[in-house]
């Protein structure tokens, strides 16, 4: 079975590590704050200016001031920063964030990573994905495998517009834990269920499967 | 005599010098810090031909999004355009140049052009349609392209509070690009929330110093959520 959204962030969030200042973009990286540990602190960065992001609040709390880089209304933790753009991106290609998170449309073998627009189709921009991507050095590719009608997104090339060239090392899709190194996509982990020969189907770059590869435990 | 005195009563005179084909250098993040009444303003003016120097560009109803609709912007540097449907048409059609530029290269761009910096290297964008035309210097080991910063004949910024020198303290993520954007500015033009007098804001809670700033207005916009978003449990 591919992973739901929710298991893809639990699978992120098996990758925290305590102390950890994480960045996590939008969509399905959100998630992942659901899934800390409770034996653990991590604070998370919004590139839109706070260090300690904090849960959704109560209706009574919401504040317009107060949002994240989704534009969606937080709060702060306890031991909170407040800090202007210059700043926080400052923090981001300083390389001082632990862990970056977040989407993509396709991935290549070379590390390259396409994720702001679909040309003629659809341009979003690139916030701040190409500093994140730039600046960081522990990053996580979180994507769907392929396209609703099989279309592989983890290429020899990327065929979009690229948001970063060799930055990418880990990709985690909704059926395999993948790294990228020597020009090749290195199989770590299966979903629950999904087969070697399954995931090879679906990409299109040189997949390398070692030996016995275990499959993903919740 | 005024002397240090930056506060103006009237929208009406508070963009005086704004003129057809400047360059309008904005703060604020998505609705969260924008300085709607200085935007409203714009509008009012009809100055058009505009660069507009900003993360976003607001939606189709609220922030820059207005001037857009008004076909006043010819130009966006921005870097984000999602959530605004006119302004992804607009870009498409060719009608509105958009120089998308990442999220911390803009900042720095407004950041270094206030301090007199003309451009600096970064590794945001490096082998990227961003790098296109731009020179590519090796350090370390490492690539880096070179990204020129950024000035503005005017700035607009918003701000919680300013004292009568304008000084200014901003209020939670609302701060954003607002710093950035009084800096870059030839002229600044700051719209607050309250006006309070010189010595009642302590000098080391001001985040930016007057000298940014040359004029001072009392706003009274709503502040608009976008996404707003509650606790579930």
């Amino acid at each position: 079975m591919a992973l739901s959204r929710e298991q893809l962030a639990m699978r992120v969030a098996q990758e925290l590590q305590d102390g950890y200042y994480v960045n996590l973009g939008i969509g399905i990286p959100t998630l992942v704050a659901n899934y800390v540990p409770d034996n653990m602190d991590v604070m998370f960065q919004s590139e839109n200016g706070l260090l300690g992001m904090g849960e959704f609040p109560q209706e009574s709390q919401v504040d317009a001031d107060l949002i994240n880089a989704g534009k969606q209304t937080v709060t702060t933790v306890t031991g909170a920063s407040i800090f202007d753009s210059a700043e926080s991106f400052a923090m981001i290609r300083g390389g001082h964030v632990d862990l970056t998170v977040l989407g993509a449309f396709e991935v290549d073998t070379q590390g390259n990573i396409a994720s702001y627009m679909i040309p003629g189709k659809l341009i979003k921009g690139m916030g701040g994905a190409m500093d994140l991507v730039a600046g960081a050095d522990n990053i996580i590719v979180t994507m769907t495998h392929a396209s609703k009608a099989g279309v592989s997104k983890l290429l020899n090339t990327c065929s979009l517009p690229l948001t970063g060239k060799g930055c990418i090392k880990k990709v985690l899709t909704d059926l395999a834990l993948i790294e990228i190194k020597d020009g090749q996509f290195h199989l770590l982990e299966r979903a629950p269920g999904v087969t070697v020969n399954e995931i090879k189907a679906l990409t299109e770059g040189e997949l390398v499967a070692n030996g016995d590869i275990p499959e993903m435990q919740f | 005599m005024a002397g240090f005195n930056k506060v103006v009563t009237d929208y009406s005179e508070i963009l005086y010098g704004l003129e057809d084909g400047m360059t309008v250098v904005a703060g604020g993040f998505g609705l969260c810090g924008i300085p709607q009444g200085l935007i409203d303003e714009i509008k009012r003016k009809g100055t058009r031909d505009l660069t507009v120097v900003s993360n976003n560009c607001g939606t189709t109803e609220h922030g820059l999004g207005v001037l857009l609709v008004n076909r006043q912007i010819k130009k966006m540097i921005a870097s984000y355009v999602g959530e605004n449907a006119n302004f992804e048409a607009q870009m498409m059609s060719g009608e509105l140049e958009v120089e998308l530029t990442p999220q911390g290269t803009l900042a720095e761009k407004m950041r270094a052009g206030g301090a007199g910096i003309p451009a600096f290297f970064t590794a945001t964008g490096y082998g990227t349609a961003v790098a296109d035309g731009k020179e590519v210097r090796e350090f370390n080991g490492r690539q880096y392209i070179m990204e020129e910063s950024i000035t503005g004949d005017f700035s607009i910024v918003k701000a919680w509070k300013a004292d009568t020198f304008g000084n200014l303290v901003f209020r939670k993520t609302a701060r954003n690009f607002n710093p950035l954007a009084a800096m870059a500015g030839k002229i600044t033009v700051v719209e607050v929330e309250e006006i309070v007098q010189p010595g009642e804001l302590d000098p080391d809670e001001i985040h930016t110093p007057g000298i940014y700033v040359n004029r001072v207005i009392l706003g009274n916009s709503e502040k608009l959520i976008e996404q707003r978003t509650v606790a579930t449990k």
